[in-house]
């Protein structure tokens, strides 16, 4: 995801960095290469316009007070980075509970931004936090939309309230109404109401949708839309903000290969904040949207934060801490902790998506897009086949030992050569990003910048560069996330 | 506001400032047709000269249109149309849509419920049929649809029916897994077959990826037409204008709404001169 609108950023930038001694021109250039970027990912002209005129006012301020020198590519580059984040909205935004349960949350959204897989998805999020979620199925309209979350809530051992068949039968208001009663009664503490789609233009919708919502009196009213979006999302945007009126957004689809200009565009034009991140057709494919890392994201930078996040959900309390432990230490992985790590992604949900969150991943698009899940099975079996002693040691994996594994795994040689040579590959690969190297060559990075997002907080941090952000918007942020 | 709305107005008179080719410029950017093509756009209308500006202009833009037929390709005895897209475009509806339009020529149609991925496609398009009056075949949720294809397909056969329309599954493109998965589908079709249109279903209210769409389907099943949905909004799906110019893919169909018959063929001239008129 944002590979492309990635890459036109790190363009203007390394370019900037191989200037000696940044002058206003160079500003202007590196504004215009990413005024374009930002157009053909599809962020709003307006926005597009507002973000280039800030960048270009303030580097231009800062540039006297800047002595020559790579420092001030990089602190062009932190300019760009804090209006990022201050455009995509700061932190990120929690549900915010209701004082008395029900917590009542509305979804609504055009047709096809896919609310009612979210539905699912957020009832599975709040589940999984020990919540009572029940869903509501409003979207009388869509033939089968009642249905479909029917089998979503059933998926996932959510109850699903729904009185009335659809297929253009019943009162969505009526349904809306007869669920949050419903929730009261049965003590569930989340209602999630799924609507109907709907067009900005479709005055009598509308209406339905703001009658549902004075009906029910949501505590979050969740704007749901497609991150592949063009340049109507400022009307659609501006006829739901009108029309029904919302507190956040949720952005569905980000697994997609879209720029990611709609993130940008919407959190402007509305106001409101990105809450969460739709990115896959699982019921688990869902995150909070984070501002800061999709900067980072956006900026090439990569999102080891939520990486790492994932991996210590998914990892024991234990052996997630011996791996902290190696990786600060300087340790080398084996592949003893690869099996172990195979076996945490697999609870951690696909490949692709953690594989994409590395520094520079944006080189690596197509073999991510590309990869095989299953693969991560018969990876599994042969390392299983292995002896303790050659998952530590894989030097001593000679000929008649690769074959013994290829035949106890039921693999072929080849894929034992070539799961030994990805695994050293991906051993250099953690050794740079310790010691500072995130990117592969040809996005070098300039000096002082972090190698890469830190990693959690406490004690289990990895020691902080010395060099933080001069720049106050940044700062906060690195001390805030 | 249409693309140029005063522009047109201003071309035939002898001087337009810059501050009227920036408006012209961002109504196009705003209309999705992408930044390379609204220079492109800008460039052709400032050599127009002359007092028909309108027909200046609808000339220029009359040539970034594809040149191919617009029409459907049915072979006797049997054709199949596959119908293809990513995730939320309206691909059930426009199936649906499509199948009631020919119906309603005289064409005898099935449906194949080729999406056994989301939960309750195969209800939705059912229950399409059921309103339509056109059978669907259907296998069970979760099951191989180039299997559910192949039945679909010998149904139409054994049926003398004249068509069979296939929907499937939503894919993002980027996904090369569910792209081959697609090709397959083709491919045991065509066994019984010939799959004579593949439909690409594009939603009017993507920006610049959908030329990433268009390109990537195309690539793995060769898209011979588009069906633009979700017209019916604020959006004008300028981007299909970029599809046309580059790929040489036509428009056919366009979807305007949820009921059944909101559903037209594509007309050219008439999208041409409501994006200059409105």
């Amino acid at each position: 995801m944002f590979e492309s609108l990635s890459s036109k950023f790190s363009s203007a930038f390394s370019s900037l960095r191989s200037r000696g001694k940044i002058t206003a021109s160079d500003i202007d250039q590196v504004c215009n290469e990413i005024y374009q970027g930002l157009l053909e990912a599809d962020v709003a002209l307006g926005v597009v316009e507002s973000f280039i005129e800030k960048v270009k006012s303030k580097s231009l301020s800062a540039l006297p007070t800047l002595q020559s020198g790579s420092n001030q590519a990089q602190a062009i580059f932190d300019i760009v980075n804090a209006e990022l984040i201050a455009i995509l909205g700061g932190e990120a935004r929690r549900v915010r509970l209701a004082k008395n349960p029900p917590t009542v949350i509305m979804l609504a959204g055009l047709q096809g931004a896919g609310k009612t897989t979210l539905a699912g998805k957020l009832a599975k999020y709040f589940k999984d936090l020990g919540d009572t979620p029940l869903l509501v199925a409003s979207d009388l309209q869509r033939p089968n939309a009642v249905n479909q979350l029917q089998i979503v809530g059933e998926s996932i051992s959510v109850p699903v309230f729904a009185p009335e068949p659809g297929n253009g039968v019943g009162n969505p208001v009526e349904v809306a109404k007869g669920g949050l009663a419903f929730a009261r009664s049965k003590l569930h503490n989340i209602v999630i109401v799924d609507t109907a789609g709907r067009l900005g233009v479709d005055d009598e919708m509308m209406k339905q949708a703001s009658d549902i919502r004075d009906a029910i009196n949501p505590d979050e009213i969740l704007f749901v839309v497609d991150a592949m979006i063009g340049q109507d999302a400022v009307k659609t945007a501006q006829a739901f903000k009108v029309g029904v009126g919302f507190d956040g957004v949720v952005l569905t689809k980000l697994d997609g290969d879209a720029r990611g200009g709609a993130a940008l565009s919407i959190a402007v034009l509305t106001g409101k904040p990105i809450m969460f991140a739709s990115t896959g057709e699982k019921l688990g494919d869902f995150d909070l949207f984070h501002p800061d890392r999709m900067a980072s994201r956006i900026l090439g930078m990569g999102d080891v934060a939520t990486l790492a996040e994932q991996a210590k959900k998914a990892l024991d309390g234990e052996s997630s801490a011996r791996l902290e432990e190696k990786f600060v230490k300087g340790e080398d992985f084996t592949l003893e902790d690869f099996l172990e790590q195979l076996e945490a992604m697999s609870k951690m949900g696909s490949m692709g998506k953690l594989l994409s969150m590395l520094p520079g991943s944006g080189a690596m698009k197509k073999q991510i897009d590309n990869f095989d899940e299953s693969e991560i099975v018969r990876t599994k079996a042969i390392v299983q086949s292995m002896t303790p002693q050659e998952r530590i040691e894989p030097k001593i994996l000679n000929g008649s030992r690769r074959a013994r594994i290829a035949a106890g795994s039921g693999r072929k040689v080849q894929e034992v050569n070539a799961l030994v040579d990805k695994f050293s590959a991906a051993q250099k690969m953690m050794k740079q990003m310790r010691n500072g190297g995130g990117m592969p060559p040809g996005m070098a990075l300039p000096p002082g910048m972090p190698a890469a997002p830190r990693m959690g907080k406490g004690p289990s941090t990895p020691p902080k560069k010395k060099s933080r952000s001069g720049n106050p918007a940044k700062r906060a942020v690195e001390e805030n996330s | 506001m249409g693309l140029f709305g005063a522009l047109v107005a201003k071309l035939s008179r002898s001087k337009i400032s810059d501050l009227d080719w920036d408006q012209a410029r961002r109504e196009l950017l705003a209309s999705d047709i992408g930044p390379a093509l609204t220079d492109h756009v800008i460039e052709a209308a400032k050599k127009i000269k002359g007092d028909d500006a309108r027909a200046g202009l609808l000339s220029a833009l009359s040539e970034l249109i594809s040149s191919k037929p617009r029409g459907l390709d049915l072979q006797p005895p049997l054709s199949v149309f596959l119908i293809v897209g990513i995730n939320g475009t309206g691909k059930t509806t426009s199936a649906a849509k499509l199948a009631h339009h020919l119906k309603a020529t005289g064409v005898s149609v099935a449906l194949g419920a080729g999406d056994t991925f989301r939960a309750a496609a195969v209800e939705q398009l059912q229950t399409w049929g059921s309103r339509i009056g056109v059978d669907v075949i259907s296998g069970k949720e979760q099951s191989e649809p180039a299997s559910v294809a192949f039945d679909a397909v010998q149904f139409a056969r054994d049926n003398q029916r004249q068509l069979l329309i296939v929907d499937t599954a939503g894919r993002l493109h980027n996904k090369s897994d569910l792209m081959n998965e697609l090709g397959k589908i083709k491919r045991v079709i065509e066994k019984i077959a010939p799959v004579t249109e593949v439909l690409l279903v594009l939603d009017a209210t993507t920006g610049q990826n959908a030329l990433t769409q268009a390109k990537v389907f195309s690539e793995s099943v060769g898209v011979t037409g588009l069906i633009l949905t979700k017209m019916d909004g604020s959006a004008k799906g300028g981007f299909a204008l970029a599809v046309e110019n580059h790929m040489s893919i036509p428009i056919k169909f366009i979807g305007t709404g949820e009921a059944i018959g909101d559903f037209q063929p594509f007309d050219s001239a008439a999208y041409l001169s409501s994006l200059l008129d409105e």
